[in-house]
């Protein structure tokens, strides 16, 4: 049987299918791994309550534990709801990287750093993310909600 | 499909609520005014479909596994479900689907903040993910009647009339009966009866500043928690639930 750590390992290569800049590890879907009669279980959560992304995800998992003859199952956790409090600094400035302004309270371009930016609507592309426009550079941008 | 439960009865209530919400409102998936406000309306409404789906796993637990999710979506007819008659209104016009999410959410916002004290782990768990959801079609559709309200002559006479076509559907959200009794001495649900001052005070003052005329003495009209709906129901079910009725188990 392969190690927890080698299992954490596999799901931090799996890429966010809406964000692949980040993994769905450090989205903080992955909650828990443990092992229940010699199998491993996978806790994951849903960002939002409808997010379609968390289908793909799971469907993600599978093919790549499957690959490694893994025996596992997939188990879906509510509770604690998830929070973007779990995303690391790592993972904030890879976000910003990205040109996704990160879930912090002040809200910066991640174009040009402006703090001069303008709401434009609390939904975007994606259920976790609202749209702002920069006044500075005039570039319009997603922000990662604070939830 | 018959819920033998009390329980069962109460989940049952706010899954359909908060199904046919969502249903209702993908109705508008493309066609919003503008493609901000389209993207928000659908991100809405897949949040309530969300919320449907957590509700609806719960009672199929509840009732033994012996349904899935989508028996209870598409095999019950209109006399089985007990949505709110508020949410199965149709969409109208873009400020009357504003008015809608905006009367709704707050009356959510206060019902998942007593769930999320819920002796029952489940019901704890899925208000207090549904709250951070719940904030923002608040503050979304909140945001829409204020601009609405103290907007054009055109934009206040259209949101004045949507709410005041609304309003004899909102009695019915604070109605308490049997069904709740057991459950609120278990303290696994809070009585609906008492979310009544919360949820008027905040509609009160949003209509104030929206420069809005608070309607007065309505009729109040009331069934959905029992099964009785407006004719609006029907016509939306024959649609959704159509397809898997004459082609069982289809797959695309």
């Amino acid at each position: 049987m392969v190690t927890k750590e080698a299992i954490w390992n596999l799901l931090s290569e799996i890429p966010d299918p809406e964000i692949p800049a980040i993994s769905i590890v450090e989205l903080g879907v992955v909650r828990k791994v443990d092992i229940v009669d010699n199998k491993y279980l996978v806790s994951i959560t849903p960002t939002y309550s409808g997010c379609p992304a968390l289908n793909r995800m799971e469907d993600d998992i599978k093919k790549e534990l499957s690959k490694h003859d893994i025996d596992f199952e997939i188990k879906t956790q509510l509770y604690p709801p998830w929070t973007t409090d779990w995303m690391s600094q790592e993972t904030k400035d890879k976000l910003e990287n990205f040109g996704i302004s990160p879930p912090t309270k002040i809200v910066k371009c991640p174009q040009c750093k402006s703090s001069d930016v303008e709401l434009i609507s609390f939904f975007a592309s994606t259920a976790c993310k609202s749209m702002y426009k920069c006044n500075s550079c005039l570039e319009p941008f997603d922000h990662f909600k604070c939830i | 499909m018959n819920f033998s439960t009390d329980f069962e009865k109460y989940i049952a209530r706010l899954a359909d609520s908060n199904m046919i919400m969502g249903q209702r409102l993908s109705e508008l998936c493309s066609k919003g005014p503008y493609l901000e406000q389209d993207i928000a309306i659908s991100n809405i409404a897949l949040d309530y479909l969300g919320q449907a789906s957590m509700l609806y796993e719960l009672l199929k637990k509840a009732g033994g596994d012996k349904h899935s999710v989508d028996d209870y979506v598409f095999y019950r007819n209109e006399r089985n479900y007990y949505n709110l008659l508020l949410v199965e209104q149709d969409n109208g016009h873009f400020g009357k689907t504003m008015a809608k999410i905006f009367l709704y959410s707050t009356y959510q916002k206060i019902l998942y903040s007593y769930l999320s004290k819920s002796t029952n782990d489940d019901i704890k768990a899925i208000a207090l993910k549904s709250i951070k959801e719940v904030n923002y079609h608040f503050k979304h559709s909140r945001a829409w009647v204020l601009r609405l309200g103290d907007g054009t002559k055109e934009s206040k006479i259209k949101i004045q009339e949507s709410i005041d076509e609304l309003w004899r559907f909102t009695g019915e959200i604070f109605e308490s009966d049997d069904v709740e009794n057991n459950l609120i001495s278990e303290n696994i649900i809070t009585a609906s009866n008492t979310f009544y001052p919360q949820w008027s005070k905040i509609v009160k003052e949003t209509l104030q500043e929206a420069l809005l005329t608070e309607p007065e003495n309505v009729v109040m009209l009331t069934g959905g928690k029992k099964g009785l709906h407006t004719e609006k129901l029907g016509f939306m079910l024959a649609e959704m639930q159509y397809l898997p009725r004459t082609y069982p188990n289809a797959k695309w």
